[in-house]
């Protein structure tokens, strides 16, 4: 039976380290929604999103109490929208149409966030995805819950340049419709290379082709417990440093399952994956560059940071893996900067530039992420930096990702407040050298040979 | 069997046990095992029970047990069994 020690870690790591359930996603096919008539593909959508959901935020509510932890977002995430309103969408006002009524859905529902607002274009744009694309500043600056994300490119497709040099414009043109405030429409749009049909968490989140009509996603979190532990083993070898995160990934990821199956089982869904991720939010001790400051840097930033994010990385999957039936998504450790105050320091301190992130995002998770910039930062740069992202995804195999927001009328110096959970953060300064006649080139980068590892 | 994690934590003072103990009898609710200790200077006690018969459900339970845990004092949780068997059992 279990022991009151046993108890009392469980309950210290929930109430002093800021343990969570970061989110229950549900997944909802919207294939069932297509339809000739925009007016009718946004009833079946409401209608499908509704039926399916309603009992979504209540269920992960009562799972939260009766056992204690807290599960901090409730999410929807649908079929890749271009999809489904290609039938019906001669215009980006049809797309935005469409997006106004899931905003409408998710607002019945309860939840904070609904993604899916989404194109998959890695190797080429039909007219739909050209017209979703082309419709995401608006949809962006007239809803509230949507979570928009394109995929421009995969290791077994390459990457479509085309799709990449009209991102830069369309976060530019999200940045200028929300500049009211702070440019926040880019905080939810991102654009990903490889990215996963299963990821719950936003702004990437869609629901991809290949899954059943209705899944349960859960995404955990729990940075500031890897934190807390390591604590106990300053000084030690490399070995006891790696066990401990091993184990500590073990038990966090041990309650998503936990949540995961109880929470497919009560909505009547497929349990679908558990993402093993150390997601950071702004309140302090939950930070994952805290961690790598146990680790032993001064700063991320600093000599050595992407080997401890490596490893970091490498020994939360070892460790989340074996606790869970079923591990997708993004899984890994998560490095946005407006979202982790560690982060937000150590760019204050002048220790962590863009470049330095770019090369973390070789062995983290996902990619650039929630970075502000300044607002005359071109549309081109934008989509050099894309397209640089997109080519470590493709190069190495792995999901990378670019959510970087333009703040109008801001520059290097200022600062920038999102709230809540997407933070705050310092601008911070992008190479302005230009790469125009680069991203200007039409067409696709091949995709990379799968031989000759160097 | 539908078991249960009581946790009290608190300053010590006369009569915890006690009153969480007849709350419990009263709601059809049976104590498999108790433990207790001193954490930081706290009292620190722990109840696996089981209320698959008690006569009102876990949101009551919760409830009840949170607002007679204020009115001594303390601070008292009650919490699904599995979540300790996930994390601490393969």
């Amino acid at each position: 039976m279990i022991n009151i020690s046993e108890v009392n870690e469980t309950n210290k790591m929930i109430e002093k380290e800021n343990l969570d359930v970061r989110t229950i996603t549900m997944g909802v096919s919207l294939l069932d929604c297509i339809d000739e008539s925009t007016d009718k593909t946004c009833d079946k959508i409401y209608n499908k999103i509704v039926s399916c959901a309603v009992n979504l935020v209540e269920t992960g509510n009562k799972i939260g109490a009766e056992f204690g932890i807290p599960i901090v977002n409730k999410r929807v995430s649908v079929t890749p929208i271009a999809t489904v309103g290609g039938a019906c969408a001669r215009s980006t006002d049809d797309f935005v149409r469409i997006a106004k009524s899931l905003d409408k859905a998710a607002e019945t529902i309860g939840v904070n966030f609904i993604g899916g607002y989404s194109a998959i274009v890695s190797k080429g744009s039909t007219k739909a995805d050209e017209l979703l694309m082309n419709s995401i500043p608006e949809a962006l600056a007239e809803t509230d819950y949507i979570c928009s994300s394109v995929n421009v490119g995969s290791t077994k497709t390459g990457i479509n340049m085309d799709a990449v040099r009209l991102m830069g414009d369309v976060i530019k043109k999200t940045a200028e419709r929300t500049a009211d405030r702070d440019s926040i429409g880019c905080a939810k749009l991102v654009v990903l290379c490889n990215a996963p049909d299963d990821n719950p968490f936003m702004a990437g989140a869609f629901h991809g082709v290949s899954e059943p009509d209705t899944v349960i996603n859960v995404g955990v979190s729990g940075p500031g417990v890897v934190k807390y532990a390591l604590e106990a083993v300053r000084g030690e070898s490399f070995k006891v440093l790696c066990d401990t995160i091993k184990k500590t990934a073990f038990k966090i990821t041990r309650v998503g399952q936990l949540v995961a199956q109880e929470a497919a089982k009560r909505l009547d869904s497929e349990f679908g994956i558990i993402d093993l991720s150390l997601a950071p939010t702004p309140a302090i001790g939950d930070s994952v560059a805290d961690i790598l400051k146990e680790i032993g840097l001064e700063h991320p930033g600093a000599p050595g940071t992407t080997a401890a994010l490596a490893l970091l990385n490498d020994q939360v999957k070892k460790g989340g893996v074996m606790a869970s039936s079923y591990v997708g998504g993004l899984s890994g450790a998560f490095i946005p900067v407006s979202e982790d105050q560690g982060m937000i320091d150590a760019v204050e301190v002048g220790a962590l530039t863009i470049e330095k992130l770019e090369a973390m995002t070789c062995v983290c998770s996902v990619g650039l992420d929630m970075i502000a910039v300044p607002g005359d930062v071109s549309a081109e740069t934008i989509a050099g930096i894309i397209a640089d992202e997109s080519a470590i995804g493709m190069v190495n195999q792995k999901t990378t990702a670019v959510r970087l927001i333009p703040v109008c009328g801001k520059t290097v110096g200022d600062n920038v407040e999102f709230g809540g959970l997407l933070g705050h953060a310092p601008i911070m300064p992008v190479n302005n050298f230009k790469c125009d006649d680069f991203v200007n080139r039409t067409g696709r980068i091949p995709a990379p040979i799968h031989s000759f590892k160097n | 069997m539908k078991k249960c994690v009581i946790t009290v934590v608190g300053n010590d003072t006369v009569g915890i046990i006690a009153k969480v103990c007849t709350y419990l009898a009263d709601n059809g609710i049976n104590i498999l095992d108790i433990s207790q200790t001193i954490v930081g200077g706290l009292f620190n006690m722990m109840m696996i029970v089981d209320i698959s018969n008690a006569q009102t459900d876990f949101e009551d339970i919760n409830k009840s047990l949170e607002s007679l845990g204020q009115d001594i004092g303390v601070v008292v949780k009650c919490q699904r069994e599995e979540i300790f068997d996930m994390m601490h059992r393969i």
